[in-house]
């Protein structure tokens, strides 16, 4: 069976910068793959290339089977993919249901919609009790469930989710990581880019190491969590 | 203070001379000045009403008609600039081709109010979107001095475009007959008009019609999505481009209303009225908070009394100096306005 996303030989350029220089990757269906990698290695421009925000110069993405290069931003989210931004990105002065509504854009079926808030409402409850309260006034745990759940508010097939523990206390940072599994058990394929490398690693099926614009390594989870070049670079011992 | 929204982040003059207020008359930024001023004028408004508390009362209700005009000017140039951060001077001229388009049909092919007053929003609203398209897309990106100076440019060309003889031609136009018959009530010795009534019940429709499009409807909730985050609305799939559209399309409409109940109130036709009245509003919108919907509107209102009863209580020249005044004001010492959104901190 062909990978959900087959991402080819992806060059992406800022001005004369080459920020993704021939970057290759797969997801298959029902996978958690992880992309880890250094500050300004290119996880989240590779991100932005998946959602359509950026255009690369070469390479394909394809999902299922469309290449998304040449796909608008509305239509690669109703094709099923959508992003948790780095820093959360919650709309401040728009309220939490307004923010998830938003998740919610490109569907067109009040019932499933509201269906699919409830599921959100299920996995964090605290959203819930703040549902008439602007965004911008949660904290910042709050703001990334709200992120996670207007990302799942399109009913994703798969979710990109850009450094979701950033800024988060070590046990927030356990709790989003259960509610990632929970949502991969789900049916959800994802996406996960981290700077918590060992985090990242304990919940993944398979992980590639991005160094400045170049995949370097790949593989199993778990045995890039034994290699010696990870545990050196990215593990911190 | 908030921290400053409009032009002081990016014009360093501002700033300096903030500093130079800031030192060299230290007492001016604490405060009590505004208090002090505010009563002095205070008095001197409630000496005036003793004095003729009908003709208060009349420049009053004046000031309200007016500012309720002003208001459906200065929503379009706060949504406008809330949305692509964009001050559309434009904007006063869109509002004249809505005066004229409804001047044309209730005039020349006999339409009644209502119909000429939609003809006027749909003219208006598909010329804004037009110079959206043509002028202001292409520099979404470019530095923002870029699309201002562009901004000017589509007003000229709009004023002396219009005004050329096989357009409106650059003559004054006395607007007779009104599609509405005049008629006023004396009350108490305050006269009302139904042309007042017709201009604060339209205003205030569309103000609640706006309201609930912005608050309550999936394209309003996405525009304030776009005013704040342009690439993570993308990243929902909001087709950013088409939002923005209809934010220049929606304010244009009103603009043309506007334009329409102007000309009613003051029926005397040329192609350069909108620039007073655009330059008004605008001063309203600052005023109110740029950005800011219910700013635009109690903004506008308030400009209007200030400007009714400084022309009733001491000239027309002073009027406008002292409504350009207050621009000046609002900048240097509350660049947000009354209910300017406090600048948002980006990562
Ligand atoms: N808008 C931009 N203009 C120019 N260069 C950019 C831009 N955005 C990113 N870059 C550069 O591209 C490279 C990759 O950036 P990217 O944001 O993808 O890194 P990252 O792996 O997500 O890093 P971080 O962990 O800090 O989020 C960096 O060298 C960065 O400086
Ligand atoms: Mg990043």
């Amino acid at each position: 069976m062909a990978a959900l996303l087959e991402v080819k030989d992806l060059h992406v350029f800022y001005g004369a910068i080459h920020a993704l220089q021939g970057i290759s990757f797969h997801i298959e269906e029902g996978e958690i793959v992880t992309l880890i990698g250094a500050n300004g290695a290119g996880k989240s421009t590779t991100l932005k290339t998946i959602s359509g925000l950026l255009r690369p110069r070469q390479g394909s993405i394809l999902f299922k089977g469309i290449d998304l290069t040449k796909v608008s931003a509305p239509k690669i989210v109703s094709l099923g993919i959508s992003q948790v931004p780095e820093g959360r990105k919650i709309f401040a002065p728009l309220t939490v249901r307004e923010n998830l509504e938003m998740g919610a854009y490109t569907r067109n079926d009040p019932k499933g919609i509201q269906e699919s808030m409830e599921r959100v409402f299920a996995s964090f409850p605290r959203l819930k009790e703040r549902i008439n309260q602007p965004g911008g006034t949660l904290s910042g745990g709050e703001q990334q469930m709200l992120a996670m759940g207007r990302g799942l508010m399109s009913n994703p097939k798969l979710l990109l989710l850009d450094e979701p523990s950033m800024g988060l206390s070590p046990l927030l940072v356990e709790e989003i990581f259960r509610i990632i599994q929970e949502i991969n058990a789900r049916g959800t394929s994802i996406l996960l880019v981290e700077q918590n490398a060992a985090m990242a690693l304990s919940i993944a099926h398979r992980a590639y190491v991005l160094e400045t614009g170049n995949i370097v390594l790949e593989g199993p989870a778990a045995e890039l969590l034994e290699n010696p070049l990870v545990k050196a670079a990215y593990l911190g011992r | 203070m908030p921290p400053p929204l409009f032009l002081k982040r990016e014009e360093e003059s501002v700033r300096k001379m903030q500093n130079a207020l800031n030192r060299f008359i230290p007492f001016l930024r604490r405060g009590w000045y505004a208090v002090l001023a505010g009563l002095l004028i205070l008095l001197w408004l409630v000496g005036r009403f003793r004095e003729n508390p009908v003709l208060f009362a009349q420049f009053m209700v004046d000031g309200i008609r007016l500012g309720f005009v002003y208001a459906l000017i200065a929503l379009g140039y706060t949504m406008v600039y809330g949305i692509v951060r964009l001050i559309n001077f434009a904007h006063g001229d869109v509002f004249m081709v809505g005066a004229f388009t409804a001047y044309y049909a209730t005039t020349r092919y006999h339409w009644g109010f209502v119909p000429a007053m939609l003809l006027a929003m749909v003219v208006c609203a598909f010329l804004a979107v037009v110079i959206e398209r043509v002028a202001y897309k292409p520099l979404r990106d470019a530095p923002r001095i870029a699309a201002l100076i562009t901004a000017i440019g589509v007003s000229f060309f709009l004023e002396y475009f219009t005004a050329l003889d096989f357009v409106f031609t650059p003559n004054f136009i006395n607007y007779t007959p009104l599609p509405i018959k005049f008629k006023t009530w004396d009350v108490a010795g305050v006269t009302f008009s139904n042309i007042m009534f017709i201009v604060i019940a339209v205003s205030t429709m569309l103000l609640v019609i706006l309201w609930y499009l912005v608050y309550r409807t999936k394209l309003g909730k996405a525009m304030r999505a776009v005013a704040w985050d342009k690439p993570t609305a993308r990243l929902m799939g909001i087709d950013v481009d088409l939002v923005i559209t209809f934010t220049f399309a929606i304010g244009a409409a009103l603009a043309g209303v506007g334009g329409m109940l102007y000309v009613i109130v003051y029926p005397q036709i040329r192609t350069f009225l909108g620039v007073m009245p655009g330059l008004k509003a605008f001063i309203a919108a600052v005023f109110g908070g740029i950005g800011s919907i219910p700013g635009a509107f109690i903004g506008s209102l308030l400009i209007g009394m200030i400007e009714t009863l400084s022309q009733g209580y001491l000239s027309s020249t002073l009027r406008d100096a002292i409504v350009f005044s207050i621009l000046i004001i609002v900048l240097l010492f509350r660049p947000t306005g009354l209910f300017g959104e406090a600048a948002k901190e980006k990562a």
